[in-house]
């Protein structure tokens, strides 16, 4: 598991050098929690992506979209070479999420705050229709900044729908500066806690089984549940990592070669 | 003036739709956002057979919507209704990346629709929501102008293709046609035949615009009156047809100048430049009945009467040097 995150991690990189443009620190923030839900956690099928039962994963941070490319292409949904037309004209692979694009993406997400309303509609979908898949919503946390999340904690609270788990990507960085000194989150599961939700914290969000851990258990709990993973921006990107200028930047062709050096691809060229 | 009765706000008779339409698809679910008894949405929330299909979201009309989206890509049939001001204002951005971009057929209704709300002022009227709607592509954009044409729209939404925004109003709405009356979202009826002029108009100012016709009748002034009901699609053949035959259209709504008259302006301007005048807002209104706002701004009969009169006027003057 620890390969498919390298490569997830080398084809982030590569597509957006590429595209010379995109999210780099937020895509390779979330490897390990997309590796965790993909690889053990999920209910899915790449031969099927339209399976009725289907577990829903919803990126509402759409901007780490290069990530979920990566991973579904290399998990059979298509030829992961394709993500290389990453945000051309005409690509299935667009700057954020389009389902116009790329139907098998669950929702189209960019505009920060709305994933977790959405996940809401699939979750009550399912009570409605009597079946037991279950909906996962990865947040940024920047993004929790919108008041929007939070008439969705207060529903899906409400309502318990333990059919609905979020997972928080708490890099600790937004676009600007440190979440901490822009507009402070903490106390973070104090918080989610209060719109009753079961909060859990995942103090390194990279550690796949761990991972795995959290979200199996909130996944069982009787109300809506939230999985806070502490993560590294840029996580394994070479120049990018810990850097927040690479929040909507791609590295440069001789930054991507250092990089891909790092993570253990040898002359595997750009 | 005509003899026109005055039959059942559209918001009630939206109410009464959802209550048939979710008796008969249990695929259909209703949202409202802590204002059902309002748009009358508490209808299908009461009926037995559609109960656990309501949800009342609580005042998160943006959740609202994005909810509806959630629930659309499960292949539900949604409806959503609150005041027109606060879906339209409030939950612009996640209808532009959740409804109209993505094409799910969701019903946003908007209920208490321009200044006939009247006495709760302007925060609560929607006077630019055919505009905002309008301005996201894939909607349909519907303005039923009573409750028989209400109910056979809800009922025609629940096989669409299409997003739909429905304005909806809060007074009583004089009824224009009979029970049975087949009324399609795209054609606009024509509902009195004239060759001189041509009035275009939706909601309550299409029976005031009924009532000008009379009196300019009087006058040897044959108006024809359109029921412009959907503003999307729009049906250029009934436009063509009517403004080709007078040369001159006013354009009446209850709505700052962009909805309606926005449609028809720009579809003049480029296909067939004809005289047009308004009977619209230009600015926000305030607390008062919806008769005594209709005065103040001129969304009525008589100046429906006179701007038909200056119009005329100004055709006959173009048609001298013909």
């Amino acid at each position: 598991m620890e390969n498919l995150a390298k490569e997830i991690r080398k084809w982030v990189l590569k597509s957006t050098t590429e595209a010379g443009s995109g999210h780099v620190g937020g895509s390779l923030s979330i490897v390990e929690i997309l590796v965790a839900l993909y690889n053990g956690i999920l209910r899915h099928d790449p031969k099927n992506p339209f399976w009725e039962d289907r577990d829903r994963f919803i990126l509402s941070k759409g901007h780490g979209c290069p990530a979920l490319y990566a991973i579904l292409g290399l998990l059979g949904y298509f030829e992961v070479e394709e993500i290389m037309t990453l945000r051309k004209l005409g690509s299935p692979f667009q700057g954020h999420p389009d389902r116009r694009f790329l139907n098998l993406l669950e929702a189209s997400t960019g505009s920060l705050g709305q994933g977790l309303s959405i996940g809401i509609g699939m979750a009550l979908a399912a009570k409605l229709d009597k079946k037991d898949y279950h909906t996962y919503v990865l947040l940024g946390d920047g993004e929790l900044q919108e008041g929007q999340i939070w008439e969705a904690c207060m529903f899906a609270g409400h309502h318990k729908l333990d059919n609905l788990t979020a997972i928080v990507d708490l890099n600790g960085f937004q676009l600007d500066d440190e979440t901490q000194k822009i507009v402070n989150l903490e106390p973070l599961m104090d918080k989610f806690e209060s719109f009753n939700f079961k909060a859990y914290f995942c103090k390194d969000g990279h550690n796949i089984e761990d991972l795995k851990d959290k979200i199996n258990k909130a996944k069982n709990d009787k109300k809506p549940s939230v999985v806070i993973a502490k993560t590294i921006k840029g996580k394994g990107g070479g120049v990018a990592e810990g850097n927040n200028e690479f929040h909507g930047k791609a590295l440069s062709r001789t930054q991507l070669e250092e990089a891909l050096e790092s993570l253990g691809f040898k002359n595997d060229k750009a | 003036m005509i003899k026109l009765e005055l039959g059942k706000a559209t918001r009630v008779a939206y109410g009464e739709a959802l209550a048939e339409v979710g008796k008969e698809n249990k695929n259909v679910v209703v949202l409202d956002a802590d204002l059902s008894k309002s748009t009358h949405s508490i209808l299908f929330a009461k009926e037995k057979e559609c109960e656990d299909r309501f949800f009342n979201i609580g005042i998160a009309e943006a959740n609202m919507a994005s909810i509806a989206a959630g629930l659309a890509l499960c292949g539900k049939r949604v409806f959503i209704s609150s005041f027109a001001s606060f879906l339209m204002c409030k939950a612009f951005d996640q209808i532009r990346v959740s409804i109209s971009c993505p094409k799910l057929p969701v019903v946003i209704a908007g209920s208490h629709g321009g200044v006939s709300l009247g006495e709760d002022g302007y925060t609560q009227m929607a006077i630019e929501d055919l505009s905002l709607a309008l301005s996201l592509p894939n909607l349909y954009v519907l303005h039923p102008a009573d409750e028989i044409t209400t109910r056979e729209f809800v009922h025609q939404l629940l096989k669409a293709e299409n997003p739909a925004y429905i304005r909806l109003l809060r007074p009583a709405s004089f009824r224009l046609y009979t029970s049975g009356k087949k009324i399609r979202i795209g054609e606009p009826e024509v509902i009195r035949k004239g060759s001189d002029i041509s009035i275009i108009a939706c909601g309550l100012l299409v029976a005031e615009a009924l009532n000008a016709a009379e009196e300019l009748s009087k006058e040897g002034i044959e108006a024809e009156v359109l029921d412009f009901h959907t503003l999307r699609p729009l049906n250029e053949e009934i436009l063509h047809k009517t403004l080709k035959k007078t040369r001159a259209g006013l354009i009446c709504e209850d709505h700052l100048m962009g909805g309606l008259s926005g449609v028809v302006s720009l579809w003049t301007a480029k296909n067939f430049p004809v005289l047009l005048d308004y009977v619209c807002l230009e600015n926000y209104a305030e607390s008062a009945s919806p008769k005594e706002l209709y005065d103040k701004y001129g969304l009525n009969s008589q100046n429906i009467y006179k701007k038909a009169k200056y119009l005329l006027n100004q055709k006959n003057q173009i048609s001298l040097y013909d």
